[in-house]
């Protein structure tokens, strides 16, 4: 294991682990208002301070982070499930009218932006973290299918594919049994990347009011919330603005990495 | 006072040791050849030359270029000697070429980087010196793409760069290599004219003995980082004194016994084959073109007959293999294997292409590098009904492995741990599990060094005694379609031109273009042609 990946893995647990520990224990109950107390720098009591309501600012971090993971994961999953079986079968009858079908409804999916996606979806179910995870995985689904298309279209090329079909076997058995496990790394490194997107994602959508609703705290609430507050209290963003940069980093470090450790022709090289 | 002197250079990479003491001497106007197989360090010695070595690189010793240091020399000086002093033509002329500028552009830019000539003189020096290398201004305009070339013509412009400000010392790395043989006949004779005309040095690095003997004024041979021997061509040749010489020269010449060939009876019937491709549409209303790749093609494959299948590229030689493997639909023709044909209806026919297995070319690119060995071998199994399991399946994989020279315990590992030439041999017990009556060996031996060849070559001949294989050998290397086959197929643009006994065609052919074929193949000086 290389030492970045073992950093990205230690980042990306530790706020893993501290968004999974905020469905058993956070410092404070992070509904709990405490006027008096509000905008509290980073003390004993109050690590990261407390925020313009005196709500603790860790406790919203811990439960931030597990929705923003939440939405994320999910976004890809829907992506993973609906692109892969899309781009294989593009792939396996590439140049076929299937395959254009496939591809031009890739095109119209990329056409709207994420923003407008989230609306309409909003427009007709209303805002909620559903919300952001439909809009992000439906904005997920083209980005897969197209890169497993364009790996598995040059592995139709290579000689054991072909040697595999001289064997009589059909392309949907090849397209599982060859081709999907030569495009693991390449669904790995775009995997963490859209996870990581999601993050961010999600805390778009919550800034701008369509993800997540409040009490649910949201890293992407919490930094509008400290907008008008930010020349007053700079802890208010830095802390969930540090919380996003950290988990985002971590997963594309632990993502590259795990692409690496997962390839049999490098794990010959390993000591 | 010679041109280019290395005098005991050692290199190593990240501390692995990649050559050990080399030196050699190049006068003016002098071909040395610098031969050996695949890691003895013959491109790295170029590369030194040139100091293009990659990052990590250590060097000791002495480069002399022309009364230059060059390993004490500064970047910039370096940057001043290349294309200018010392000219490089490389292996591939498909990738050294910038896809989006004119071959005009190209060439001039190697002399406008040197701030030789103003640019209207370096455009005219252009046009000069593709007129040298045969790119005449009619066919061939300043203003054209690579990608209207064919290879043997983007390799003239390669050329062309390398000699546009008339350097010392020409640098060529396996030249030809990707070449066809008649393409590559008249590349050596351009660049052995140039070296005359321009009384240049060149450094010409080559995996080929035959292309050396016809060529070099001197050889040297490497191994392992190593020079083993050097000489004048005629006098290493005649007098061979390190072994490895003699092994690399006698396994490029090497010749197998095959046992006869049964009596006849027909296995493979092809009939009127046609293949056309749809050429993509360029206007909307038109219908689009067909590209005829196989043209009427009709010949027979006796059980227990081997037979070649010789032409370059783009003969429709590939074409041909799919079409008989079933992986592709033929439009007319008929093509017949025991009597039953590979197509029925539109689909391919499970009973036949049970019958039939493949060997391809390149040993890292045909097997799935995340399966193991035995898991990849068995692969055609899947065109039994039942295949084989437990002690059934293990014993088919130890056969299929001890048959071509690997151990059963082999089957566990991946395949990235074996070699090119054990991998070659693991594609061929592939095409043995199922105990097929027809093997393709599609250039199976073409990525081979010259030593692991004859190696394989000897499993085929040894393969044949012990499973009566009927194989149909498709390749462009003439000495080795001549040595392992009975009968020859010639073909060029899409048909079959001649066809007879092996040893009948080679040494009587009676179609032009196989006379032609012949002719360009570049032979082994008389030690090897007496075998």
């Amino acid at each position: 294991m290389s030492r970045s990946m073992i950093l990205g893995g230690a980042l990306s647990l530790l706020l893993i682990g501290a968004a999974l520990l905020s469905l058993l224990w956070t410092p404070y109950n992070f509904e709990l208002l405490d006027i008096p107390n509000k905008l509290q720098t980073p003390s004993a009591a109050h690590w990261l301070g407390t925020d313009h309501l005196g709500r603790d600012i860790l406790s919203m971090i811990m439960a931030g982070a597990r929705t923003s993971l939440g939405v994320a994961m999910l976004a890809v999953v829907i992506g993973l499930v609906f692109g892969i079986p899309l781009g294989l079968l593009a792939a396996a009858r590439s140049g076929s009218w299937l395959d254009e079908l496939i591809m031009r409804g890739n095109d119209v999916v990329f056409a709207f932006p994420l923003l407008a996606m989230a609306i309409l979806i909003t427009a007709v179910v209303g805002p909620s973290a559903m919300n952001a995870i439909v809009a992000f995985g439906i904005f997920n689904i083209p980005v897969f299918a197209r890169t497993v298309r364009g790996g598995a279209l040059s592995l139709w090329e290579r000689e054991f594919i072909l040697a595999a079909r001289v064997s009589g076997k059909s392309s949907l058995r090849i397209s599982f049994e060859h081709v999907l496990p030569n495009l693991i790394n390449l669904l790995i490194v775009q995997g963490t990347i859209q996870f990581a997107l999601g993050i961010q994602v999600e805390a778009a959508l919550s800034f701008v009011g369509l993800g997540v609703q409040p009490p649910v705290p949201s890293l992407g609430r919490m930094l509008a919330d400290s907008q008008t507050l930010v020349t007053l209290a700079p802890h208010l963003a830095i802390f969930p603005g540090l919380a996003i940069i950290l988990i985002v980093l971590g997963l594309n470090l632990f993502g590259d990495g795990l692409r690496d450790w997962l390839d049999p022709r490098l794990r010959a090289k390993r000591p | 006072m010679s041109l280019l002197s290395i005098q005991n250079l050692s290199l190593s990479i990240n501390g692995a040791d990649i050559l050990d003491d080399v030196s050699l001497l190049i006068q003016p106007g002098e071909i040395v050849a610098v031969t050996g197989e695949s890691g003895s360090g013959k491109s790295m010695t170029a590369l030194a030359t040139m100091q293009l070595l990659p990052p990590g690189s250590q060097t000791s010793g002495q480069i002399t270029l022309d009364e230059l240091e060059v390993l004490d020399a500064s970047e910039e000086r370096l940057c001043k000697m290349r294309g200018h002093q010392v000219g490089m033509v490389f292996q591939e002329p498909m990738t050294a070429l910038n896809p989006v500028k004119t071959i005009g552009d190209q060439v001039a830019e190697t002399i406008l980087i040197h701030d030789a000539m103003p640019p209207d003189a370096a455009m005219d020096r252009a046009r000069e010196v593709l007129d040298r290398v045969g790119l005449p201004e009619e066919r061939f305009a300043l203003s054209r793409y690579p990608h209207e070339l064919s290879g043997g013509q983007r390799q003239r412009v390669v050329i062309a760069m390398a000699i546009a400000l008339q350097p010392k010392l020409l640098i060529a790395d396996e030249p030809t290599t990707a070449l066809d043989v008649t393409t590559q006949a008249q590349i050596l004779d351009l660049l052995q004219g140039l070296v005359r005309e321009y009384d240049m040095g060149m450094l010409m690095i080559t995996h080929d003995l035959a292309v050396v003997s016809d060529m070099a004024d001197r050889i040297v041979v490497m191994r392992k980082g190593q020079v083993v021997e050097e000489g004048p061509t005629r006098d290493l040749f005649a007098n061979m004194s390190h072994p490895y010489t003699k092994m690399l020269f006698a396994a490029s010449g090497h010749q197998v016994s095959l046992p006869p060939a049964p009596a006849p009876e027909p296995l493979l019937e092809l009939h009127e084959v046609v293949r056309d491709y749809r050429l993509p549409r360029t206007k909307l209303f038109t219908a689009p073109g067909q590209m005829r790749a196989v043209n009427h093609v009709s010949f027979t494959i006796n059980r227990g007959e081997r037979v070649g299948l010789v032409g370059e590229s783009g003969c429709g030689k590939s074409t041909l293999t799919r079409a008989v493997l079933g992986l592709e639909q033929i439009q007319s023709g008929q093509i017949l294997l025991g009597g039953a044909p590979v197509f029925s209806g539109h689909r391919p026919n499970p009973a036949v292409r049970r019958q039939m297995q493949v060997v391809f070319q390149d040993p890292f690119g045909s097997f799935n590098p995340r399966h193991r060995v035995d898991r990849l071998i068995t692969e055609p199994f899947h065109l039994y009904e039942k295949p084989p399991t437990g002690a059934a399946r293990r014993d088919a994989i130890a056969e299929a492995l001890t048959a071509v020279g690997m151990r059963p315990e082999d089957g566990q590992k991946f395949i990235h741990e074996f070699s090119g030439g054990q991998r070659q041999r693991i594609a061929i017990a592939r095409a043995l599990i199922t105990r097929p009556s027809l093997i393709l060996f599609d250039e199976a031996v073409s990525a081979l060094d010259v030593s692991v060849r004859a190696q394989v070559l000897d499993l085929l001949a040894d393969l044949c005694r012990t499973y009566d294989l009927t194989y149909l050998f498709i390749s462009h290397d003439l000495s080795v379609v001549r040595t392992v086959t009975d009968r020859v197929l010639v073909m060029q643009s899409g048909q079959i031109v001649e066809e007879g006994e092996t040893e009948a065609v080679f040494t009587d052919p009676a179609h032009p273009y196989t006379r032609e074929l012949i002719a360009a193949a570049p032979v082994l000086p008389q030690v090897a042609q007496d075998v």
